[in-house]
């Protein structure tokens, strides 16, 4: 039997064919990596990849949250441009190893960032006990020498937990939230005449300026991306190391003064991207990574400079695997008749659609795996072409 | 009413606990605790016999190197025990009240053996007697190994007493150690106002002579050494007590009635309870109570829940208390409870581990460093990320219930995750204060 790169894999149906072989074969085939990042709170995708070339953008956002006057934006094919934060992005994408996918969103129509994550992380309508990560672990063939999962964290996320066993790996040092966090707690406590002060003092000795925590400035101890990010990377290296990581990242929830906020968290997410990139090495080339969000944010600018929570936004792809060097983007517009519920960016593009097409043409994920890790996707098409053939 | 069993909750418990409907009568719910046997007694433990064997066999046949000891061994699973005691116990004002008798009657790890000590020592002498009359705690403490031990009592020998009259020529002459009566005086009893001087100190000490522990041998525990203790009457503050064992006995009845007794006691208690500077005809209240009753601390206890300033103000928790009130908040699951205790230590109050015998301060000023709190939020922080299903929602109003903060509510359920979310509530100003 003529075993493809495809077929020989991940599907159990195809494991099982393969008998005693499939341990050589899996080995072989399991040098792809795939890594899920999360961006939780929900990023701003028309903040984060300006459809500059949309005659709607100036009436819709006001130029400070539209990327100012575009001189700053990283050009995606002339009608779309990355924030000048996401460099690291924008490079992998000139090199044909990044793609963005814009106006897409997950099939949940819900605004709570709670209940999204759990449809985004079950990958399906509702919260299962197991997450689409862990699915897709299950998938993969055992013996194959490599270590399975790994979540980079604390704790393992929702995303990757489930019967598939899953090593979770915590720097030392890296417990700490990002400053962003800090700065809502110095926040709660301002007014707090015992509190508000202490709190203050506490965070300027750990070397905290006051730009850092309104969030000016990168704070010079954050939450630690990049360096996960980098460890992640240096460990889905190694031969016999993980093959599926999960990474996620907060600081997107820019209800207020999102003119300085998202720049930061993208920035961080950059940094990120960038470290694991060079943590990867060679395993780059066999290497997808997926950054996904639970929902975007609305068109139009709240009254406290920011964004409130919305629909459709922005995905990015990025590896040596990926067919880079595109937007996918069925553009719906920006005009109010175009919008979602005359507030949201109005998703065209189904996220398990573009969650599928890595799994089939990266790992190898037969129909019938694929509607096990999202149960309820069975009539969602698969996105093709999103791969290196 | 609800508010009324959140305050109580707060105010004398260690925090509602999520998943436990809160009490629909308040002072009845307090009342009925001090009326109850104290649940975790039920809770088997190492006795005191069972520490100081592990402390004689430590000191006999030392464990090797690298390996802990029998009686870290010991305590390691006390530590436990504590923080499972303080998380799940359905009687927090009970809990409370062990802690601060705990607190005011300190012994502590900072002197090694006491980790074999210090579980019995809660189950034995303090929980059985927080509602109790004072001189009954007072005696359960002072007979106790763990304080014995702590307070260097063992080793004091009276002047004129056999012991010391045996000395051979050529050997230094054993005397009195003062620390033990020192303490008792200064901080267990009638403290400095009551005006007492050098002479009282060196003669309450006389008069505990032979009070002492027996680590081995066929009753390992407290003993009484009649060749250690100083003949004769001896004189304490004017009163005169007689020898022998039972002259200790009566001293201390004597200055666990005496008024300046329940003058510090009663100030005490109030500032626990109510706030850092309490009013005056508060603690009256308690001191009145407490003569009227010959030190039933059970009246005392009772009258607190009277009082109206107990019912109004706030208080900073300590970091044992904070931590408990978090993980009541959370019903944090067992297998982390040692974490806890050891989160405990980290926050700079390890359990059963005070510096000094005048135990952990009680004051906002003890604990309100910036790096202190901001130890609290990394660990509120590191916490949530443990509990992805717990809806932070849900935990606002288990702790602050309906009336909690509208603007708090709105940050923590609009927050951009559900670890964020719980972990700005567990940072939050009303989780700081009781």
């Amino acid at each position: 039997m003529p075993i493809s790169r495809r077929s020989a894999l991940l599907g159990l149906t195809a494991a099982v064919s393969l008998g005693t072989s499939s341990l050589a074969v899996a080995t072989a085939q399991t040098r792809r990596r795939l890594v899920v990042v999360l961006l939780r709170g929900a990023m701003d995708g028309l903040g984060a990849v300006v459809p500059y070339g949309d005659r709607d953008l100036a009436s819709a956002r006001p130029p400070v949250l539209a990327g100012g006057d575009n001189a700053g934006l990283l050009d995606l094919g002339g009608f779309f441009g990355l924030r000048p934060e996401l460099a690291a992005l924008h490079a992998a994408f000139a090199d044909n190893a990044a793609s963005v996918i814009h106006a897409v969103a997950g099939e949940w129509r819900v605004r709570s960032h709670f209940e999204a994550q759990d449809y985004l992380e079950s990958g399906a309508g509702r919260r299962l006990g197991s997450g689409w990560l862990n699915r897709v672990a299950q998938a993969l063939p055992q013996g194959s020498g490599s270590a399975g999962a790994l979540a980079l964290g604390a704790d393992v996320p929702l995303l990757l937990r489930g019967t598939a066993p899953v090593a979770s790996w915590m720097p030392e040092g890296l417990g700490h939230p990002q400053a962003s966090f800090y700065a809502q707690v110095a926040s709660l406590h301002a007014a707090d005449p015992v509190f508000g002060p202490a709190i203050a003092a506490g965070l300027r000795e750990r070397g905290f300026t006051e730009a850092a925590l309104a969030g000016v400035v990168p704070a010079k101890r954050g939450g630690g991306f990049p360096q996960l990010a980098d460890a992640a990377g240096r460990l889905l290296a190694a031969s016999n190391g993980p093959r599926i990581a999960a990474l996620e990242v907060g600081g997107w929830d820019t209800h207020a003064g999102q003119a300085r906020r998202l720049p930061q968290a993208l920035g961080q997410l950059d940094a990120g991207l960038a470290a694991l990139r060079a943590g990867l090495g060679d395993a780059w080339a066999e290497t997808a990574i997926v950054v996904v969000t639970e929902f975007g944010r609305t068109v139009r600018v709240n009254g406290t400079g920011g964004t409130d929570h919305g629909t459709g936004t922005a995905a990015f792809l990025m590896g040596g695997a990926i067919a880079g060097g595109k937007v996918w983007a069925d553009w719906p517009g920006l005009a109010p008749a175009k919008m979602f519920e005359a507030r949201d960016l109005q998703p065209t593009t189904d996220l398990y659609a573009v969650l599928k097409g890595v799994l089939r043409d990266h790992l190898g994920l037969q129909p019938a795996v694929l509607d096990a890790v999202f149960p309820d996707a069975r009539g969602v098409g698969v996105m093709g072409r999103l791969i290196r053939s | 009413m609800p508010n009324d069993a959140l305050h109580a909750a707060t105010r004398f418990g260690l925090g509602p606990r999520l998943g436990e409907p809160p009490p629909a009568d308040a002072r009845g719910w307090l009342m009925g605790q001090l009326d109850s046997f104290d649940p975790m007694l039920a809770v088997p433990g190492p006795s005191t016999a069972d520490g100081l064997a592990a402390w004689h066999l430590d000191r006999k046949t030392p464990v090797p190197e690298g390996t802990p000891s029998r009686m870290h061994q010991l305590w390691q699973a006390e530590r436990t025990a504590i923080a499972t005691a303080m998380v799940t116990t359905p009687m927090p004002f009970r809990e409370r009240l062990v802690w601060f008798w705990a607190n005011h009657f300190t012994v502590s790890t900072r002197q090694g053996e006491i980790f074999a000590l210090a579980g019995s020592y809660l189950r034995e002498a303090i929980r059985p007697n927080v509602t109790a009359r004072f001189t009954d705690l007072l005696i359960a403490v002072m007979t106790h190994p763990a304080m014995l031990h702590y307070l260097d009592n063992g080793s004091s020998v009276g002047p004129n007493s056999r012991a010391a009259l045996a000395t051979k020529p050529g050997q230094p002459r054993r005397g009195l150690n003062e620390n033990l009566a020192r303490e008792c005086l200064e901080l267990h009893t009638v403290s400095p106002a009551a005006g007492y001087t050098q002479a009282d100190v060196t003669a309450a000490a006389a008069v505990l002579t032979g009070w002492a522990v027996e680590i081995d041998g066929a009753a390992p525990g407290f003993v009484f050494r009649p060749d250690a203790h100083e003949p004769g009457e001896i004189r304490v503050l004017g009163q005169t007590f007689p020898a022998g064992m039972q002259g200790g006995l009566a001293m201390l009845n004597w200055l666990g009635t005496h008024p300046a007794t329940y003058a510090q006691i009663a100030t005490k208690l109030v500032t626990h309870f109510t706030v850092d500077t309490p009013p005056a005809d508060a603690i009256a209240r308690v001191v009145r109570v407490l003569t009227a009753t010959r030190g039933e601390l059970r009246a005392a206890c009772a009258e607190l829940v009277a009082i109206p300033a107990c019912w109004t103000g706030v208080k900073l928790r300590p970091p044992q208390e904070y931590l408990v009130a978090a993980a009541r908040a959370v019903d944090l699951p067992a297998a982390e409870h040692l974490a806890l205790a050891n989160a405990m230590a980290a926050m700079g109050q390890p359990l059963m581990g005070a510096p000094l015998p005048n135990g952990f301060g009680d004051r906002a000023e003890d604990w309100t460093d910036g790096e202190a709190l901001l130890r609290r939020v990394d660990w509120a922080w590191s916490l949530a990320g443990k509990l992805p299903d717990v809806e932070p929602g849900a935990v606002f109003d288990a702790v602050l219930g309906p009336a909690g903060n509208p603007e708090l509510r709105r940050v923590v359920k609009g927050a951009g995750s559900r670890r964020e979310g719980l972990a700005l509530l567990l940072s939050s100003p009303p989780m700081m204060r009781r």
